[in-house]
């Protein structure tokens, strides 16, 4: 028996994707000169796929403070916060959490991933049931695998669906733990939270986790996501977010109004025994939430970037997934022709994320992209010409076929 | 009802709600493999799984979708959950 056999037909797969031209799944950038452009096989290429939202990768403040942190407090912090206690950093960006969302409690992990999967697996004890919705990111996947409690499923963005399931497990004893996200990374479509808070509501002993790792930032007018946008924070129990994205750094957080938020301290494992965030992005993201604050034109500007791009895009005739917002994904027939266009772009100097099944929803083929407020009008309208002579040769070599 | 038909009938309508999965012409066994013979995915099993809890009026717990490699698997994973519900 061959260790590796059992990875035979995604080697397959992989060929094939191959076989079209380079590794999607492995692709360098040899340098990254800006938040939005990098050099990709020597080329200098627009980046459209970086999550990057605000820009604030290359902000002055955010290196200058990540500088000093690691000259005052060195490179690491070489130990969990539970064996090596924590540094006066991750308490103050704790403390900075809690004012950002007006919300009691917060916690920083070491990654989004990992913020998620403590939070999930530390609320949902065994009895307990998790509701999840079906477009969920691995990360909650992952975090109702490790949980205890058992974990159903509601179709995606379907409030209805999620309160004839709550019905459905009314005589079941434990707390439900609801979870979704606020915008959804694939597809780029937001969910319905006043509807699931007021699912929510009817149902006692129900609580909801919102993901906002990809809205925190960008949703609403003091760029708390998209609970904030809605008018629903009150109704959501639980925050979880990324400062991979819109902070521009590493690591996650949850917040929350409920005190036993602070046990996931001493019960969540995905919080106990891993290295806790190192000073550096400890600082940025302290320096890049203050830049959230004080800057609200960054968010004018990846909104007025992302209608730039879906405005133009749609004029070109490309079929998008989702009304407008900072992800905008592409829908392309088979996963043939979504291959051929991001070798094209990629060859035009045009970075974009290429999306596949099982990673997408109902099956489908997509090309990703992504703003930043550190788009340039002038950027954008250049990426849209690639994306206009990728469009004239897919249709040239379908034509040849 | 006899067991038997009960089970004949679970085993009937869980490949009713096969679907769009369903291989024309081909017959679909309680040894048809959901991945191999019916091309069904984890996004795809997860689709499959609510319609079956909805038309059942059941709950299948996720982690249990992950042991489950053939439609008999899933066929007495429903059975299961109609019997514990029926009490
Ligand atoms: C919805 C969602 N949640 C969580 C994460 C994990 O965040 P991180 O990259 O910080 O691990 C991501 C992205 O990576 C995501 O898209």
């Amino acid at each position: 028996m061959d260790i590796f056999d059992k990875f035979k037909p995604t080697m397959a797969r992989r060929s094939a994707v191959l076989a079209a031209g380079r590794n999607p799944f492995g692709l360098t950038v040899e340098r990254v000169l800006s938040p939005t452009v990098g050099i990709i096989e020597g080329r200098e290429t627009i980046l459209v796929g970086t999550n990057n939202y605000l820009g604030l990768s290359f902000d002055p403040a955010c290196i200058d403070a990540a500088l000093q942190a690691t000259k005052e407090d060195g490179t690491g912090t070489t130990g969990s916060r539970i064996a090596n206690g924590s540094f006066g950093r991750h308490v103050r960006l704790e403390e900075a959490f809690r004012r950002f969302f007006g919300k009691g409690h917060a916690i920083v992990f070491s990654t989004g991933y990992q913020a998620n999967l403590a939070t999930i697996a530390g609320l949902a004890g065994e009895g307990d049931t998790i509701l999840a919705d079906s477009d969920s990111h691995a990360s909650i996947w992952d975090g109702c695998r490790l949980a205890a409690a058992e974990t159903v499923v509601f179709r995606h963005n379907d409030p209805d669906h999620l309160d004839r399931r709550l019905a459905r497990l009314k005589d079941k004893g434990g707390a439900k733990l609801i979870v979704v996200e606020g915008l959804y990374s694939i597809l780029g479509d937001t969910a319905p939270l006043k509807e699931f808070v007021a699912v929510k509501r009817r149902h006692p002993g129900s609580y909801l986790l919102v993901d906002e790792a990809h809205s925190f930032g960008v949703f609403g007018e003091k760029g708390r996501g998209v609970a904030e946008a809605e008018g629903v924070e009150d109704g959501v129990d639980f925050v979880v977010g990324t400062f991979s994205k819109s902070l521009a750094g590493i690591g996650g957080f949850a917040v929350s109004d409920h005190a036993g938020l602070e046990l996931l301290r001493v019960a969540s494992r995905p919080y106990m025994f891993t290295a806790s965030p190192n000073p550096a992005a400890m600082a940025s993201v302290t320096e890049a939430l203050h830049q959230i604050e004080r800057r609200p034109e960054l968010r004018a500007r990846i909104w007025a970037n992302a209608k730039r791009l879906h405005d133009g895009l749609e004029q070109l005739g490309f079929t998008l997934a989702a009304p407008l917002s900072p992800v905008i994904a592409i829908r392309l027939p088979d996963e043939a022709t979504a291959v051929r266009a991001w070798n094209l772009l990629i060859d035009a100097g045009v970075y974009v994320n290429l999306a596949l099944p099982p990673g997408t929803p109902n099956g489908a083929c997509l090309l990703r992209c992504s703003l930043s407020a550190a788009h340039e009008p002038d950027q954008i309208d250049e990426v849209l010409r690639r994306f206009e002579t990728m469009r004239d040769r897919l249709e040239m070599q379908a034509a040849a076929e | 009802m006899t067991p038997t038909t009960n089970e004949d009938a679970i085993f009937e309508a869980v490949t009713g709600l096969l679907g769009r999965h369903r291989p024309a012409g081909a017959v679909v066994t309680p040894a048809t493999e959901l991945g191999a013979d019916l091309n069904i995915d984890s996004v795809a099993a997860m689709d499959l799984i609510m319609e079956i809890e909805d038309h059942f009026e059941i709950d299948i717990p996720v982690n249990q979708v992950g042991d489950m490699r053939t439609v008999g698997d899933l066929a007495g994973l429903v059975r299961k959950e109609v019997a514990a519900k029926q009490g």
